[in-house]
């Protein structure tokens, strides 16, 4: 059998109507070969960990254009601890500023993508968390 | 905290997810997809365990509704004190073999509701379902859900297999699809067990109820088909429209079949059809590999070459 391909769970978090990015995202991962299970606008750190927990994701991604990413990054974070989830990574893109990046990080935040990333630097950016984490393949 | 799936068998997998954890299932479906040596170990465990699930198959066309409608019903069954689960089949890339697996973003009611949703990418199979989708019933199966929804990717006219792959063959058409002339056409509807008619609050849902009943009636006329009439039920999903009708209909075709001898042909019918959709995955790649080693040469027609190629697989020879 080939490598399974990277399954990418991507959703906005709480009230943030601002999808076009995500869209993007979700394409351009798609294009590199991945599977994205894509939940959209308006999800709960709840409908989040559950899809996480049931499609068996490699990553998550969180697309946060309403500068909240402060408070809801580290939520997500603990959310998916809270459900034994702590070994999936957490990738954020949107307008994050950089004086941010180091509490994001202590955080637990995998990567952060900012506006203007490249296809390839998402790419590699998602593949990247994947590859650094411990998450055995199961066989 | 639930335990991590890291270093489990898949029999102990199997153990923690028939004793209800989410994780243990998940990671299940992920081996079953990825074929192999534990796809293997858990098609043998689970085949003993599961048989008791309604399987029942939603199929249609894209933005038909399908997933609007399994969130309704599978919310509706919840409410009802009953624990289903959805495999929800999207098409995979033929370029990338990547995929967007947008079928949650319509089920949100069904996974507040508690259901166990999992999105499956086509992975190169066609026919509207996964080549896992047969094992990752039998998990969910063999896990206690009754029933499990197989929803399948948006389908045109021939993509059929989930007839073979469920109980209860749902076809779901909206006002406008089509008319009498597409409705006479080969294919999708001949097979459904029950028609959905839904966005039944759009104009033109009576006109879609009458021409799918002409060729019911044309069917029943003609006597090609002995099977029982199937029932027609106009739904609104987003409104939960006519949904508390669908599960009435589906649930008194699953009475039909487990009354007489229809569930068991059904069930011999879908085990012939996982093995021959395993055994054409299998020579397809055989052919594959037979065309990278011993591809079409200068003078030989193509009909020439299959059959040497053929012959080559089957170890017989020319098989012209």
């Amino acid at each position: 059998m080939g490598a399974a391909p990277i399954r990418v769970v991507l959703a906005k978090l709480g009230l943030d109507g601002h999808d076009r990015g995500l869209k993007v995202v979700a394409r351009m991962l798609r294009d590199a070969g991945m599977e994205v299970v894509y939940l959209g606008l308006r999800q709960t750190t709840g409908t989040i960990v559950d899809a996480v927990e049931q499609e068996d994701a490699d990553v998550v991604g969180i697309s946060m254009h309403n500068a909240g990413h402060l408070t809801l990054a580290p939520l997500i974070v603990a959310a998916l601890a809270d459900a034994g989830l702590g070994d999936v990574p957490v990738v954020i893109g949107g307008v994050v500023p950089d004086e941010d990046l180091d509490e994001l990080a202590a955080a637990g935040v995998g990567a952060v993508l900012g506006p203007g990333a490249s296809a390839v630097e998402v790419v590699a950016s998602v593949r990247g968390v994947v590859d650094a984490g411990v998450r055995a393949t199961g066989d | 905290m639930q335990p991590a799936t890291e270093g489990r068998t898949p029999a102990e997998l199997l153990a923690a997810a028939r004793d209800g954890e989410r994780r243990a299932i998940a990671r299940l479906l992920t081996l079953v997809e990825r074929g192999g040596g534990a796809a293997d170990a858990i098609a043998g465990a689970t085949h003993r365990l599961a048989g008791t699930a309604h399987v029942v198959g939603i199929t249609g066309a894209p933005g038909s509704g399908k997933s609007t409608l399994t969130s309704a019903l599978t919310t509706l069954l919840v409410a009802g004190g009953r624990r289903p689960a959805v495999v929800a089949v999207d098409p995979s890339s033929p370029l990338t073999g990547g995929a967007i697996l947008g079928d949650r973003v319509r089920m949100e009611a069904a996974t507040v509701a508690g259901v166990f949703v999992r999105s499956m990418a086509t992975r190169g199979h066609g026919g509207g379902l996964a080549l896992a989708v047969p094992g990752a019933v039998r998990v969910l199966d063999a896990c206690g859900f009754d029933p499990v929804v197989i929803e399948t990717v948006g389908v045109g006219q021939v993509e059929v297999d989930v007839v073979a792959a469920a109980d209860t063959a749902v076809v779901v058409v909206t006002p406008g699809w089509g008319d009498a002339v597409q409705a006479n056409k080969a294919g999708l509807l001949e097979v459904a067990d029950l028609f959905v008619v839904n966005k039944a609050d759009r104009p033109g849902a009576s006109d879609a109820r009458r021409d799918l009943d002409l060729m019911l009636d044309l069917t029943e006329v003609s006597g090609a088909c002995p099977k029982r009439r199937p029932v027609i039920v106009e739904t609104t999903a987003t409104k939960g429209e006519g949904v508390e009708d669908l599960l009435a209909a589906i649930d008194a075709h699953h009475a039909v079949l487990v009354g007489g001898t229809g569930l068991e042909v059904r069930r011999a019918r879908r085990l012939a059809a996982e093995v021959r959709a395993r055994l054409d995955h299998l020579l397809g790649e055989a052919a594959g590999q037979a065309l990278v080693e011993a591809g079409p040469v200068a003078g030989e027609t193509t009909v020439e070459t299959a059959r040497r190629l053929a012959g080559r697989i089957l170890g017989t020879g020319d098989t012209g």
